[in-house]
């Protein structure tokens, strides 16, 4: 039996009130008034630099020199004049949504974790592996996430559509819907009451395999036959038909629709291999970390080679989605699929690029080497990387949509991580402590205790 | 000169073969060569072979290949003739790299894969024509084959290898 550890429980409220100030702390500056917008709109086109020099190009042609130059028409000065009180509500608004989205994107990329682990732990029991078993726990731990974190996902979606000021998807706002013609046309599935029904379909859907997966484990462990194994072997075929619907779908709703203007076919595919891969990295640093504590001794290096083969290919096999959507659009050059890109690239540079460098490059040439794949200290380098390149990714598919070029990563993107960090680590290892860390039971056990690559 | 004989001890099962294989190394004798119809899982290691290098090769060819295809497309496509096809930009390689990718990962796989696959035969000396080095020719249907170098030691060995359950052992003159 697992201990909840006192310091790792006391580190987790940490990071959950240090969390939670942040975010405190982000909601309360970031009402800012026209005025103030106005005044730093001017003083960022003064100093120049960094986001403010973006601003200015967009400020300056509609307000300064336009204004000076045919200043006396005053028709042309009024609609200048609208330009720019237009520049700045947008601004304003863009200040306003960045607590939300970081909120958003720390939210959603912990759920995904759990979600990818229980895709991972359900392809397990389908595929009848034979080396997985013994880390079978530590997954049905990191899915104990799911239901509080993709509840809370789904509640903040919901929640800026009703209490705040459409501050993540604009569809929800019906002054915009009324000015658009695009959206009106997909108002049919874009509207707050459908999507609120199909997002909580979904997490009952996952919350219910988990929950009877987790009652089969369970009761097979002190079974005489393997009736429950028989069970969950269906039950998790049956989920992965109903997965990989429901997560297409939630990808559509929860990510792609930020951009209402855009789609992708593919779109689901990318996410749900972004999900796989963090998810099947937290396996790797949780087995490593119960590991080092004594709490894993049927684990062996050859179970942590095979997760970290896990994360080497998902990482190639995320990369050929991420290249395969961006070389497809960068290649036609649609204007209406490519403006995704440009605003990516223009705006985001680093983030968009370092990510690709992060769970592409980097665990490629860590990874690669077979005696790498077996040291923990390397698996748990490179999972980090992977970890932080993964928060970078859902970071650039919320982002540009909703704060533009008023994006940074400070207190509000990191409080909102630690918040969601402080509640995952607690809602998590609380879940490992309610059984064995052995599912003694599962008819592949043997095998596993002795597998050897 | 004795050193050109050398001992064939047969078996019929792969895990007798193994524990063989284990004693005669605790013994310290000096195994020539083993035939087998299969590969015999943990074979190598008992036999205490080094570890292959073949994918540490594979690694460098793979480079080789993303370098060439590179280098070509980046003479090709923007230095030699940089013409506007499409509309794609042509004024450095990283402006139009995502079209490139394609080639410079079949290129990086084509490399790797054929170059490794050579270096194995060539390592290995396999080529069409050679003549087969099958001592026994049941050592590819069932029977497995362990030679033993001998260095005026004939009796003893024979006595180690009948105790490991070898089902033949020949005395065999090695002419060279």
């Amino acid at each position: 039996m697992y201990t909840f550890s006192n310091k790792l429980k006391t580190f987790s409220f940490i990071l959950m009130i240090l969390g939670a100030l942040g975010v405190g702390y982000g909601f309360m500056t970031s009402h800012k008034s026209f005025e103030e917008v106005e005044h730093l709109l001017a003083e960022e086109s003064h100093h120049g630099g960094g986001h403010g020099e973006a601003a200015a190009h967009h400020a300056a042609p509609s307000h300064d020199t336009h204004a000076v130059a045919e200043g006396h028409h005053a028709e042309e000065a009024h609609t200048e004049v609208d330009a720019h009180s237009k520049h700045v509500t947008h601004v304003q608004h863009q200040i306003a949504n960045r607590p939300w989205s970081a909120l958003y994107v720390a939210a959603f990329f912990f759920m995904m974790i759990a979600l990818g682990v229980l895709a991972f732990y359900a392809i397990q029991i389908a595929s009848q592996a034979g080396w997985s078993p013994v880390l079978f726990r530590v997954m049905e731990g990191i899915s104990a996430y799911l239901l509080p974190g993709a509840l809370i996902v789904l509640a903040i979606a919901v929640a800026s559509g009703t209490i705040g000021h459409y501050n993540l998807f604009v569809w929800m706002d019906p002054d915009v819907v009324a000015h658009d013609k695009l959206i009106q046309g997909k108002a049919g599935w874009l509207n707050i009451g459908w999507f609120a029904v199909r997002g909580l379909v979904f997490i009952a859907g996952w919350a219910a395999y988990r929950h009877f997966a987790r009652k089969f484990s369970i009761a097979q462990d002190s079974a005489d036959d393997i009736s429950n194994f028989k069970k969950s072997f269906r039950i998790a075929a049956a989920f992965l038909v109903f997965f990989i619907y429901s997560e297409s779908i939630m990808s559509w709703d929860w990510v792609m629709s930020v951009d209402p203007h855009w789609f992708s076919t593919l779109f689901g595919w990318y996410v749900f291999a972004s999900m796989f891969v963090s998810g099947i990295t937290v396996i790797a640093l949780m087995a490593i970390y119960l590991k080092s504590r004594g709490y894993l001794p049927f684990v062996n290096e050859n179970h942590i080679h095979d997760v970290a083969k896990f994360m080497f290919g998902i990482s190639i096999f995320w990369t050929y989605l991420w290249f395969s959507q961006f070389m497809l659009i960068w290649y036609s050059n649609i204007p209406e699929e490519v403006t995704y890109f440009i605003t990516r690239i223009n705006d985001y540079n680093l983030p968009f690029f370092g990510m690709v460098v992060m769970n592409f490059v980097f665990p490629l040439l860590i990874l690669m080497n077979a005696n790498y794949k077996r040291i923990p200290w390397f698996v748990v380098m490179a999972g980090i990387v992977i970890l932080a390149g993964h928060y970078l990714d859902i970071f650039n598919m919320i982002m540009p949509a909703t704060v533009g070029d008023r994006w940074f990563i400070g207190i509000p993107e990191i409080s909102s991580i630690l918040l969601f960090a402080g509640l995952f680590i607690f809602v998590v290892f609380t879940a490992l402590t309610k059984a064995p860390l052995l599912a003694k039971g599962y008819p592949l056990m043997k095998e596993s205790e002795d597998f050897h690559y | 000169m004795e050193a050109s004989k050398v001992i064939h001890a047969i078996y019929t099962d792969d895990d007798v073969l193994m524990s063989a294989v284990k004693k005669v190394k605790a013994e310290r004798y000096h195994i020539e060569e083993i035939y087998t119809p299969f590969p015999v899982h943990g074979l190598d290691r008992a036999m205490e072979l080094a570890p292959t290098r073949i994918a540490i090769a594979a690694f460098i060819y793979g480079l080789i290949g993303l370098t060439v295809a590179t280098l070509m497309m980046n003479f090709i496509m923007i230095e030699d003739w940089p013409q506007n096809i499409g509309g794609k930009p042509s004024f450095s390689y990283l402006e139009n790299m995502p079209a490139f990718v394609p080639i410079m990962f079949e290129l990086t796989v084509f490399f790797s894969a054929h170059l490794m696959v050579i270096t194995f035969y060539l390592r290995s000396k396999m080529w069409p024509f050679k003549k087969a080095e099958n001592p026994d020719p049941r050592t590819t249907d069932d029977h497995f084959l362990m030679e033993i170098a001998v260095n005026g030691n004939a009796s003893e060995l024979e006595n180690l290898l009948q105790g490991t359950g070898a089902v033949e052992i020949n005395l065999v003159d090695k002419a060279h």
